[in-house]
């Protein structure tokens, strides 16, 4: 028996960057499949362009800068599919295309690439647009009921002033207008799942978030099961705030964190301008985030305090 | 007190490209990101601000060994004040329009840092004709600054340039760019665009075996 002498780390996993992002990246398909269904060809027009300006974005920056090209590191392709799927199906194409650029090159290139970038770069691109164009960005298609494909400057159900009440499980079917991916929240759960199932992610911050967000509506006075079920909170919680970048380290820092989200998407839908509040509150933690990691941090083994251990 | 005399003409491109006050010094960035929404702005702004910089430095000048230090700063904020009144007074009567864009910045030019900053560190300090290339200088940089901010922002934020639409009909102005979000991001671009560009040059320099 030979036995061989090395020095720490001595378990190894085979995960990667990469086969981490493609887990992101299967779990995601199922929005991509409902979003597809339910906006035909306009939507998967908008995916394409955003992934494919997202890849084409980062190839061309890391070869201009000399740096190494990480494209094959797909985090980049599950940016421009999230971003993606968090537009309105008739987005032009050159909207998408320059929040696709901004995402990469000015969010997560020009702070240092993968893992540097202290905002999640598909949602900053998305609140640019929304800044930007905001006309096109709240144009979305009436999918409901009568089913006219038909763009027209369309309220979401969330901002209230729709004359269509929409059932819970119309809600969670999906068949609702909103942003592509956004929609069909039982797509969401199932990318959800797959993501636990393989560990990509924590149940921590999706399912918190959710709960958050729950009770902040019931405690605003608002229906909390339509809070839920409406708008991007359930795909936010699922892909975004989930990002390993930008959210914290430890898991008491993670709880503060998604119960931010939460309580902060409803304050904004109760009293703000916009009717939905995901893309800000989610930024908005994503800044908190390196305050949480640091006030809130991981207790490194050997160090700090156990209270038993502290009368030794 | 500078024991070798700086010719006139390093003291103006000091203020315009070594220690630009806007990308170098990175001192008065309230009415930078405040007012560039436009070329024009951007213009008007840099103009009055070189105004009050030269009238300032030169009064501050020959004051310079008159006033106690005690209450040099009061006195050099008393002596801005009148100059940036003038200013006001001036383009409240001949170009009303653009007092109207600029607003309030007008007014709060007298707490603008690279005016008591210069008036501190080199009229305090230097001969009257020295501070006043200084001043020329300076605001040269400050305009040339808010210049470029200003005509970035607003061909991507409104179609325009100089108020003449240069974007073709089908263009949809890009709104964040004259938004304030917008100022902070073109700002940041171009400060970092211009600090890589400086220490490209700088690197090259110390290769050629000469200090920058």
């Amino acid at each position: 028996m030979s036995i061989r002498l090395s020095s720490a780390p001595h378990i190894r996993t085979s995960a990667s960057t990469q086969s981490l992002m493609l887990n992101v990246v299967i779990a995601l398909m199922p929005c991509v499949a409902a979003g597809v269904y339910l906006f035909e060809m306009s939507a998967l027009a908008v995916l394409c362009v955003c992934a494919g300006t997202a890849v084409l974005a980062e190839y061309v920056w890391q070869r201009l800068m000399k740096i190494e090209v990480r494209v094959g590191d797909c985090s980049t392709l599950v940016t421009g599919i999230i971003l993606g799927l968090t537009l309105p199906p008739t987005l032009p194409w050159w909207a998408a295309m320059v929040a696709s650029a901004f995402a990469i090159i000015v969010v997560k290139q020009l702070f240092g690439g993968i893992g540097d970038n202290f905002l999640n770069p598909a949602l900053t691109a998305r609140a640019v647009l929304l800044a930007s164009w905001p006309a096109h960005m709240t144009t979305y298609i009436d999918i409901s009921r009568d089913h006219i494909a038909d763009a027209v400057t369309m309220a979401t159900p969330l901002s209230g002033e729709n004359v269509v009440e929409y059932t819970y499980l119309e809600l969670f079917q999906g068949a609702i207008p909103g942003s592509i991916g956004e929609t069909c929240k039982a797509a969401i759960l199932v990318g959800l799942v797959y993501l636990l199932i393989t560990k990509t992610i924590s149940w921590r911050i999706p399912v918190v978030t959710m709960a958050s967000a729950f009770v902040s509506a019931f405690v605003l006075g608002m229906d909390p099961i339509h809070a839920v079920l409406t708008g991007g909170i359930l795909f936010g919680a699922v892909f975004m705030a989930t990002d390993y970048t930008t959210s914290p380290m430890s898991a008491s820092a993670q709880y503060a964190y998604s119960v931010g989200i939460g309580f902060l998407t409803m304050i904004i839908r109760r009293f703000g301008a916009y009717p939905e509040g995901v893309t800000y509150a989610i930024l908005l933690m994503n800044i908190l985030t390196p305050l949480l990691d640091k006030y809130m941090p991981n207790r490194i083994y050997g160090h700090g305090k156990k209270k038993e251990a502290k009368e030794a | 007190m500078m024991k070798e005399r700086k010719s006139l003409g390093s003291i103006f491109l000091n203020g315009v490209i070594t220690e630009n006050p806007t990308f170098r010094l990175v001192l008065g960035t309230c009415p930078t990101l405040a007012v560039t929404t436009s070329a024009i702005n951007g213009i008007g702004m840099g103009a009055a601000a070189t105004f009050v910089l030269i009238g300032s430095n030169v009064v501050v000048s020959l004051l310079r060994k008159f006033i106690p230090n005690n209450v040099r700063i009061p006195s050099f904020i008393v002596i801005i004040c009148t100059f940036v009144t003038m200013v006001q007074l001036f383009m409240q009567a001949y170009l009303p329009s653009l007092y109207e864009s600029l607003g309030i910045f007008i007014p709060l030019i007298v707490v603008n840092c690279i005016i008591l900053a210069r008036a501190e560190a080199f009229a305090s300090k230097n001969s009257v004709i020295a501070s006043a290339v200084d001043g020329l200088g300076m605001g040269v940089g400050f305009t040339l600054a808010l210049t470029l901010i200003g005509m970035i922002r607003e061909v991507i934020g409104s179609g325009t340039l100089f108020g003449i639409q240069i974007m073709g009909a089908g263009y949809e102005p890009m709104l964040l760019f004259v938004l304030a979000s917008g100022g902070f991001l073109t700002y940041g671009l171009l400060l970092g665009a211009i600090n890589a560009i400086v220490r490209r040059f700088q690197k090259d320099k110390h290769v050629e075996g000469g200090r920058a």
